[in-house]
């Protein structure tokens, strides 16, 4: 507890680094996950690829993956963006079967009802498909966002920092107090990503509210 | 250049015998594997069914969800911390990684076991009531082999799982082919670290590939959708076993 009190300035910095290692690359995910989950959705010929393909991206251990990205991106051994590709594509693998399911869930009587009012399929995609498919994909979001926080812990071994340091310093001085700042605050950074993408997901689905009352 | 000394690492004849060579490293990552997903899948399974079955204790299905946020790289150093002092020899290191890595195994695979019994379609499960069946048979001859394909996917994630972080072992000592990593890490050889890394992603690999192949062979064609191909050929046979083809 003393530890927690007077590394108090350090431990928000490196809380800090670590969501920016964990949260952009929830973002960058999301945004490659959408166009390939509804290119697995419409082409049910690709469904199996995209799907199968990206699922395996995650079988890449990461320790493994945060080594490697180095000599794929060109990058410094110690860069964050090692961390940040990485974390992408883990995110990808998570969500691209999410957003596929998603889409699939969206009641074929609505978007017959969309099309018959000549909305074109793109005004389709961003009016109603996605919108219903919200609750869906931000129960991936959550998945892969805690999964995120874990994972960008292991790039504390290669010595990249953030909150993972915690782990790993205290583990080499036996120092217990260390360790569970670490693990406590890994904790707390992924209830608050849970929070706030539950937040985001019932900002954007406001009918949600209405229907279930 | 660095994919040139790579491969001469995985191909240096040096590289692949004695108790640091790949066939041992492998042979002890096989093992640790094997023996987590076992002692989980031996916990989980069972939980996970009967939690569904009975619809008691559904609390322990979100806890298990709840339970992976907590970063592993921490749990696995607070067991060697505390098993250090406590066990000697390589149980000293073998004992937490095991129990860690099992504790990370369970929650995919409870969560897969009881999504797949609790999503049988509730007029199968009816119908066998309806013919008789006792509360275990439902269960042993309806609900399993309907819950086998969540059951497997549960199963295999939590495999990969548990592959990718015994690598992360090596950090307190565990042997297996994340040692390539760390000791890599430690020595600043890069192509070692590459290729420990492609070695563990090929055994990944190949472990899945291996559980898609049990998969085939024990689910039902019913209730993958193979049986539809399956009749239709079926039909054509019978149609031409009987002359009455074309």
């Amino acid at each position: 507890m003393n530890y927690a009190l007077d590394n108090w300035s350090d431990i928000l910095h490196r809380a800090w680094q670590h969501t920016l290692l964990a949260g952009i690359p929830l973002v960058l995910g999301l945004l490659i996950a959408l166009p390939l989950g509804w290119l697995a959705h419409s082409r049910p010929r690709w469904r199996n690829v995209l799907v199968a393909g990206s699922g395996l991206l995650y079988t890449i251990p990461s320790l493994a993956l945060f080594i490697v990205m180095p000599i794929i991106l060109g990058t410094k051994i110690l860069s964050a963006w090692n961390v940040i590709a990485a974390m992408t594509i883990y995110t990808v693998a998570l969500l691209v079967r999410t957003v596929t399911d998603a889409l699939d869930a969206v009641p074929s009587t609505v978007t017959q009802a969309a099309t018959a009012m000549g909305m074109t399929r793109l005004k389709r995609l961003f009016k109603v498909d996605l919108p219903l498919a919200t609750p869906v994909i931000s129960s991936g979001m959550r998945v892969a966002a805690v999964s995120n926080v874990s994972i960008v812990s292991v790039a504390s071994l290669i010595g990249v920092p953030q909150l993972g340091y915690y782990l790993t310093s205290g583990y080499q001085r036996q120092y217990w107090d260390e360790i569970f700042v670490g693990i406590v605050a890994c904790l707390v950074l992924a209830l608050v990503f849970d929070a706030v993408i539950q937040l985001i997901a019932r900002l954007l689905t406001p009918w949600q509210r209405v229907v279930t009352r | 250049m660095i994919l040139e000394k790579v491969w001469q690492w995985l191909t240096d004849g040096v590289n692949w015998s004695g108790p640091n060579g790949i066939p041992m490293r492998l042979q002890e990552h096989v093992i640790y594997s094997l023996l987590t997903v076992l002692i989980a899948a031996a916990i989980a399974i069972p939980l996970g069914t009967w939690i569904a079955h009975t619809g008691k204790g559904k609390w322990l299905v979100t806890a298990a969800n709840a339970a992976r946020a907590v970063p592993s790289l921490g749990l696995l150093f607070v067991a060697a911390m505390f098993a250090g002092p406590r066990l000697s020899g390589d149980l000293a290191y073998t004992a937490p990684s095991i129990v860690v890595l099992v504790i990370l195994a369970i929650p995919p695979i409870v969560a897969g076991a009881y999504a797949g019994v609790s999503e049988v379609d509730p007029a199968a499960r009816d119908a066998a009531k309806g013919m008789g069946m006792t509360g275990g048979q439902v269960f042993t001859r309806v609900e399993l082999p309907n819950a086998l394909p969540l059951i497997f996917s549960g199963l295999r994630s939590a495999t990969l799982q548990v592959i990718a972080t015994a690598t992360i072992a090596a950090a307190v000592s565990l042997g297996g082919l994340g040692r390539y990593l760390i000791d890599g890490l430690a020595q600043s050889k890069y192509e070692v670290m590459v290729g420990g890394s492609l070695l563990v992603a090929l055994l990944a690999l190949a472990v899945d590939l291996l559980f898609a192949l049990i998969q085939r062979t024990v689910v039902s064609p019913g209730l993958t959708g193979r049986s539809g191909r399956r009749s239709a050929r079926s039909q054509r046979k019978a149609l031409e076993a009987t002359g009455s083809a074309r």
